[in-house]
């Protein structure tokens, strides 16, 4: 029984069709890693699971729920649905701590005392106590992308979401944001992650999606695809990429 | 020259209007600071239910476009005009035994309220959409990510021009003098009168320019020191 299920999911912005008939499968505890070009429809896919797009075609089940028919609680959907985004998108008239502890505060109703402690326990996990009282203004974008992770997992969610996280980076600042997802993936987190590091994705993949033009182009395990890959826009991907010196 | 001087700047007259207009004016800074307090509030209501999303909300979206636009295009002097002297012809209990001075404040949170509204809804606007994306994917509510993370950064954006249309409201409360409240441009008015002399309203005058400057010299602080925070995170 697959935690996250797509089936047939279609969605245009006017003419442009940025999904088309997509389906996929995450496992419980799986790691799903989508590549592809930008504008590919990545991110679109990612934001229709937690519902910050409208699908126009298909249905997504998520957890055993269907979210796509028009009656779910859309707030308490996205409670166990923790998304991170390239551009961090942290408060920023809020402290480090006042972020990680607002949701959990305002949607869960945990007291001031066990939204504290629990963000201290993840600053921690993220090696950022020390920060817990700056403005993410003050911090690196590295630093802030971590502190965004942490925001998510304060909601302890059950599906982690990850939008080219790193893209935004200065390349030495990869590395961190990155170790932590790792981290999260041998702790069992399901996630799906769109990404463009390929050597990353290639080691914390269970599965991995080449998606081209809103169409899931080829999926399998990383070794394959990146190795043997069967279709010939996949080969021509991750050949461009090779030559640019990424994989 | 000399009659200039005696006319508008003599020393005697000067002593001799300043009580009074020093009276008035304390009228002036009770009517400033109960209009702005209510005009920080009412605007940012109005803004607030002008942003609201979706279909149903539309007719109050209407009213309150009504409304800006309404009493943005109307003198203040007009408005003073229907309220000070239209609500006590309306034989209202509630609303035609009102003081002069609480017409006044109703005529100035009408006029300023609709101003105001619009430089919240510019400082809400410009929170970049991403930070609303943010915090409902957290699970937050509309109205609590309005009130956590919208609003909190759109009221830091605009306190300098805020601050500007409250320096404006400071010298219009001279003008619901028409309608009878006994503040400063009113009691200058009455001393150069009797006297014929206009020293009156130079110490009206100087009294206004002394509450503007420091308010002006603040907000010209705050402009700058956002510039400089913004120019320190771009580095």
């Amino acid at each position: 029984m697959s935690f996250v299920s797509l089936e047939n999911v279609s969605k245009c912005f006017g003419a442009l069709r940025v999904l088309e008939h997509v389906s996929l499968d995450v496992d419980e505890h799986g790691v799903v890693c989508l590549i592809g070009a930008s504008g590919s429809g990545k991110s679109t896919l990612l934001r229709c699971i937690n519902l910050l797009e409208k699908v126009d075609e298909g249905s997504i089940v998520v957890d055993g729920q269907q979210i796509t028919n028009g009656a779910v609680d859309v707030n308490a959907l996205r409670r166990k649905i923790g998304i991170v985004f390239q551009a961090y998108n942290l408060f920023p008239h809020m402290t480090v701590l006042d972020n990680v502890t607002l949701a959990p505060r305002k949607v869960r109703g945990a007291t001031p005392r066990q939204a504290r402690e629990k963000a201290f326990e993840l600053l921690d996990r993220i090696g950022l106590r020390e920060k817990a009282d700056e403005f993410p203004d003050r911090l690196s974008g590295g630093q802030q992308q971590r502190v965004a992770i942490a925001r998510a997992l304060a909601m302890e969610p059950k599906l982690m979401l990850l939008d080219e996280i790193t893209s935004a980076l200065d390349p030495q600042l990869v590395s961190e944001v990155l170790n932590l997802v790792s981290q999260l993936a041998e702790s069992g987190m399901t996630m799906i992650i769109a990404t463009h590091e390929m050597s990353f994705a290639r080691e914390v993949a269970d599965k991995v999606c080449f998606l081209d033009a809103g169409v899931i182009c080829e999926e399998g395990p990383p070794g394959q695809i990146f190795t043997a890959p069967r279709e010939p826009r996949t080969r021509e991907f991750l050949s461009r990429i090779i030559e640019a010196g990424r994989l | 020259m000399h009659q200039v001087i005696h006319t508008f700047f003599s020393p005697h007259d000067f002593r001799a209007a300043f009580p009074n207009v020093w009276a008035g004016f304390q009228v002036n800074l009770k009517l400033m600071v109960v209009a702005e307090a209510l005009v920080l509030v009412f605007a940012l209501a109005v803004a607030i239910v002008r942003g609201l999303p979706g279909r149903g909300a539309r007719p109050l979206r209407a009213l309150m476009i009504v409304y800006t636009d309404f009493f943005r295009g109307t003198p203040l002097i007009l408005v003073a005009f229907v309220v000070g002297f239209g609500m006590p012809a309306l034989n209202i209990g509630l609303l035609s035994k009102r003081s002069n001075f609480t017409y006044g404040v109703i005529a100035l949170v009408l006029v300023y309220t609709a101003y105001v509204t619009e430089v919240y809804r510019a400082g809400i606007e410009s929170v970049h959409p991403s930070q609303r994306m943010a915090a409902r994917s957290l699970g937050l509510s509309y109205a609590q990510s309005m009130r956590h993370v919208v609003v909190p950064q759109a009221v830091r954006r605009v306190i300098p021009p805020l601050l500007n249309d409250f320096i404006g409201l400071q010298k219009d409360t001279a003008l619901v003098s028409v309608i009878g409240v006994a503040e400063a441009a009113l009691q200058s008015q009455a001393y150069s009168q009797t006297y014929a002399n206009f020293t009156s309203y130079t110490v009206a005058a100087v009294l206004f320019v002394l509450l503007t400057i420091p308010l002006a010299r603040f907000t010209d602080h705050l402009i700058l020191q956002r510039e400089r925070r913004e120019r320190a995170a771009a580095t």
